[in-house]
């Protein structure tokens, strides 16, 4: 008998990749939180498509959810697949180019007829070869015929036996990666509490998948990955928009004020509504507005009449709220908008990532209209700067906008998790003698002006969209409103006394600073860590605050041979450093095709870029 | 509440001069809701008046309440925001014909569908008055204007109708310069609980000089409008001697004392109807054929959004298993690492 083939890695990518209605972001998902229990660090990455239901079969109606998982930290969802499991011809084509050289491939051999070679159009009934995977480890399993096996003698229709093939899929691979099925089995057993049928269905499915792995142990290599060294604490996986909507609500309850949202379901920023629409037990206020615009302005109002006030949306809703959103630089009101962006232009690429509203966002409103601009860099951290960007808003009295992006906002990861006690502290500049008050006078030192909300006595006042002068007088002297918008500019310009330095990671000094900014810092550090394995002079500065830019940039910059900003659009950062960081040239490494980073093609940009 | 309030109207202006036209409509409509907020009981810290943008929209700036003049067309929205976060304030929208109707159209028939409590003022003189002389939504087919130097090709929007499309719950008639009047149906409007929506028949008087004037002139006031009021027969006329009948489905006017018609044959006003359609014909009367219908025309009684939210929020809360966000961040699944 051939023994077992056992293979001990530091960390291993899967992708689980079928239709999109085969239930493969939940096995993804499954399989993620499992190996985040046993230890290991994780990083996740779904990539589905924009339709709900594309074409069954078809490479367009693929959707797939990727998983790095392994023994020291993991900060990116991994370049390439270990391991690819299949759930048709279409998976294989779809991801024939992001496997990882010598891999796996376990596919449903059931699947390999002519209807879906063709609908895959494949011009062979060899996927394999077609697509140059012939150097792969292919493991056939027929996956419709056993989850049918298992299932013959319940009375259940073809069509809810389908369905669960993904829970064979998943019981093998939790075999193959040695992983405990009792996580799984608690979880079909809670979410499908209401029918004893469905949770009897996938638990058999999913263990008469894990059993065939025990039955093919020799045909099949075995993955071993140990547990992750991490900090001490209680842990837990979050993804992006729910770190997102909770660090908001926490914010909210720090300043000891309800929060409001108001928003227009958009992918991929839908579930910060949905998150924070199912907080009421901690006073949300949500409202699902008729459209981008009344979000933001129901936002507008609240925070008019005193609540945390905060908008979610995505490129073209963010557009659409261009308007809306000078009125609150110039009324000076709080708030906080989140755009979860996308690919663009106009509806461009719905459910892919990219980093292209950063102009929009810094100069996308008539009129010189400043505002702080947050970016978060990992799905976690996420919380983090939501709670910094309504602090910033409610001390500043100025509107924030926080930028994640698709891969932030859907990619999860595992977060320890803080103590409200520990976060910092929140306090909104509340008006607090009616005698002195005028709507716009301001604090000396940051320029904010005073918060005085509808049904206190004594502070009434109107606010509004044309220039006024101090008293919130309408005021068309030229002399004033020239004042005004350099109050407006230099207010924005001093938030920088509350953003820390920039930090470089790796060396301090040395032949190539990277600059990133926002959610690639995954792939963006792990490049820089491997370039310094191979004994690079190479630092990283990763940015989250925008606008404005932290105090030391300049003095950073000037400590490397060379600067190369590396982000996911044309080079909208990269413009904006020559403006405001003048004196250093810039190289650019780009890329706009609604993917990640990978670090494999930023370590033979930065090689090429040392050699020159 | 204890305390009595003693305001007048002085009270609710502030010191900014008013900056409309001599003799435009609006002068006459700030004193009517001035009077109204007056005499409501509500302390002057809790009304909230929100406008859009147009020469009605200044209003905030000429009140001495919280004021906000915000963007064109987004007023209902920035008010459902404003009512949302607080329904203990008494919140007041003004808006004009292009601003509600135009360029707000989809915020003003979503406020009037969720019901949330406000008072929405719509002052409606067919024209656009602060860029000079354009046709508006409500103009009439054929308007003459600087952009329809032919006349209008399109209909105009009834307001009335747009409210009652909306499922609204409130919509009442005014004309500016009748004040008193506008006082009251103000005041029943502020008290109506849900989307409040007041259509004020207003005079530009620079750039549709006169277009309610058949309407509104105060010489012919009892003969051409019909003063409606809830459970009273809808009777007009200087001699009170005319009123409304059903007859084949439709509206009619007849003479008391003709043809055998009593005043007990006379239909007696109900606002409370839910089903509209004796509201809708209301709505749609014009001269010559029928008097314009005036004051509170529907007012029905309908769960109201704002109510509701915080209703949901209570029962939630009372039930709730997290009541922190310590609780919140550790729920569901979580490890530990030694």
């Amino acid at each position: 008998m051939i023994e077992t083939k056992v293979i001990e890695l530091e960390e291993v990518v899967i992708r689980f990749s079928g239709d999109s209605g085969d239930g493969m972001q939940l096995t993804g998902a499954l399989f993620s939180d499992t190996s985040a229990l046993f230890g290991n660090d994780i990083s996740t990455f779904p990539d589905y498509p924009s339709e709900i239901r594309a074409p069954q079969g078809t490479v367009a109606g693929i959707s797939g959810f990727q998983v790095q998982f392994g023994t020291s930290k993991i900060t990116t969802p991994g370049d390439y697949a270990h391991v690819l499991v299949a759930m048709n011809p279409a998976a294989i084509k779809a991801n024939s180019g992001c496997m990882s050289p010598g891999g796996t491939i376990f596919y449903d051999s059931d699947s390999f007829t002519q209807k879906n070679f063709d609908k895959a159009k494949l011009k062979t009934d060899d996927p394999f070869t077609e697509c140059n995977l012939e150097d792969y480890f292919k493991v056939a399993v027929p996956i419709t015929t056993l989850t049918k096996e298992a299932l013959k003698d319940l009375d259940i229709d073809n069509k809810s036996i389908l369905r669960s093939k993904n829970m064979f899929a998943l019981g093998l691979i939790c075999w193959v990666f040695s992983k405990p099925l009792d996580y799984i089995e608690g979880f079909i057993k809670k979410k499908f509490a209401k029918s004893a049928a469905i949770v009897e269905t996938n638990l058999r499915v999913l263990h008469a998948g894990w059993n065939y792995g025990l039955t093919l142990e020799h045909l099949t290599p075995r993955y071993v990955v140990h547990p992750a060294e991490i900090e001490k604490g209680i842990y837990r996986n979050i993804n992006g928009n729910l770190a997102t909507a909770w660090g908001l609500l926490a914010a909210a309850h720090k300043a000891n004020l309800e929060l409001f949202i108001g928003s227009y379901p958009i992918t991929p920023a839908t579930d910060i509504l949905q998150a924070l629409a199912d907080r009421k037990d901690l006073g949300v206020k949500s409202f699902q507005a008729e459209d981008e615009i009344a979000g933001i302005c129901t936002a507008i109002g609240a925070s008019f009449a005193g609540k945390l006030a905060v908008t979610s949306t995505s490129g073209p809703g963010f557009a659409l709220k261009s308007e809306a959103l000078g009125l609150s630089v110039i009324a000076e009101l709080p708030l906080v908008v989140v755009n979860v962006q996308r690919g663009g232009p106009s509806t461009g690429l719905p459910t892919k990532t990219e980093q292209s509203d950063l102009l929009q966002t810094l100069y996308g409103r008539n009129g010189e209209c400043p505002l702080v601009v947050i970016a978060a860099s990992t799905p976690s951290d996420c919380f983090h700067y939501a709670f910094i960007s309504a602090k910033i808003a409610l001390e500043r009295m100025v509107p924030v906008v926080l930028l994640t992006d698709g891969f932030l906002g859907n990619g999860s990861e595992p977060w320890k998790i803080p103590l409200f006690s520990e976060l910092p502290s929140i306090t909104p500049r509340m008006a607090k003698d009616p005698e002195s008050f005028k709507p716009y006078a301001r604090d000396e030192k940051t320029l904010a002006r005073e918060w005085a909300i509808p049904g206190m006595p004594g502070f009434q006042h109107l606010i509004g969209g044309l220039e006024k002068d101090v008293s919130g007088n309408v005021s068309h002297d030229p002399a004033n409103h020239e004042k005004m918008v350099k109050i407006r500019e230099e207010k924005v310009n001093r938030v920088v006394e509350m953003i820390p330095d920039i930090e470089v990671y790796g060396d301090q000094q040395g032949d190539i600073l990277v600059i990133g900014w926002g959610g690639t810092f995954g792939y963006v550090e792990s490049a820089v860590r491997e370039m310094r394995i191979n004994g690079a002079k190479i630092g990283l500065a990763h940015f989250n605050y925008i606008q404005p830019l932290p105090g030391n940039t300049a003095e950073v910059f000037g400590r490397f041979k060379k600067l190369v900003v590396c982000e996911l659009n044309l080079g909208q950062f990269a413009s904006y450093l020559r403006d405001k960081i003048p004196g250093f040239v810039y190289h650019q490494y780009n890329k706009v095709q609604g993917l990640p980073f990978t670090s494999k093609e930023l370590v033979d940009n930065f090689e090429k870029l040392l050699e020159e | 509440m204890t305390e009595i309030l003693e305001y007048t109207i002085k009270d609710f202006k502030s010191e900014n001069e008013v900056r409309w036209c001599p003799g435009c409509g609006d002068h006459a409509v700030l004193n009517a809701v001035q009077k109204a907020m007056a005499s409501m009981g509500i302390k002057q810290e809790d009304f909230v008046v929100i406008s859009g943008i147009g020469c009605s929209s200044r209003f905030p700036y000429y009140m001495s309440t919280y004021g906000f003049h915000t963007i064109h067309g987004r007023a209902a929205a920035v008010a459902s925001g404003v009512k949302c976060a607080n329904p203990k304030l008494c919140v007041w929208e003004i808006t004009g014909d292009g601003d509600a109707l135009a360029i707000g159209g989809n915020h003003f028939i979503h406020v009037v569908r969720r019901n949330i409590d406000i008072n929405l003022i719509l002052f409606n003189n067919k024209i656009y008055g602060l860029t000079k002389g354009q046709y508006s939504p409500t103009s009439d087919r054929g308007a003459i204007t600087k952009t329809s130097p032919q006349g209008t090709i399109e209909n105009p929007f009834i307001p009335g109708q747009l409210v009652l499309g909306a499922g609204g719950s409130f919509f009442a008639r005014a004309v500016d310069n009748n004040i008193k009047h506008s006082q009251e149906v103000f005041e029943l409007a502020a008290k109506h609980e849900g989307t409040s929506v007041v259509e004020v028949l207003q005079n530009c008087v620079i750039f549709n000089d006169g277009i309610h004037a058949e309407i509104s002139d105060p010489k012919m006031r009892e003969e051409r409008q019909i003063f409606l009021k809830h459970g009273e027969p809808m009777i007009f006329g200087t001699l009170k001697d005319k009123g409304l009948v059903f007859d084949k489905g439709l509206l009619k006017v007849v003479k008391i004392g003709e043809n055998g018609i009593t005043r007990d044959d006379i239909l007696v006003h109900d606002v409370t109807e839910p089903n509209g359609y004796v509201h809708q014909q209301l709505i749609g009367m014009k001269l010559p054929e029928y008097p314009v219908a005036m004051g509170v025309i529907r007012a029905v009684k309908a769960p109201v959004y704002d109510q509701m939210m915080e209703k949901q929020i209570a029962e939630v809360k009372s039930k709730a298993k997290i009541k922190s966000i310590d609780e919140l961040l550790r729920s569901g699944n979580t490890w530990v690492v030694d």
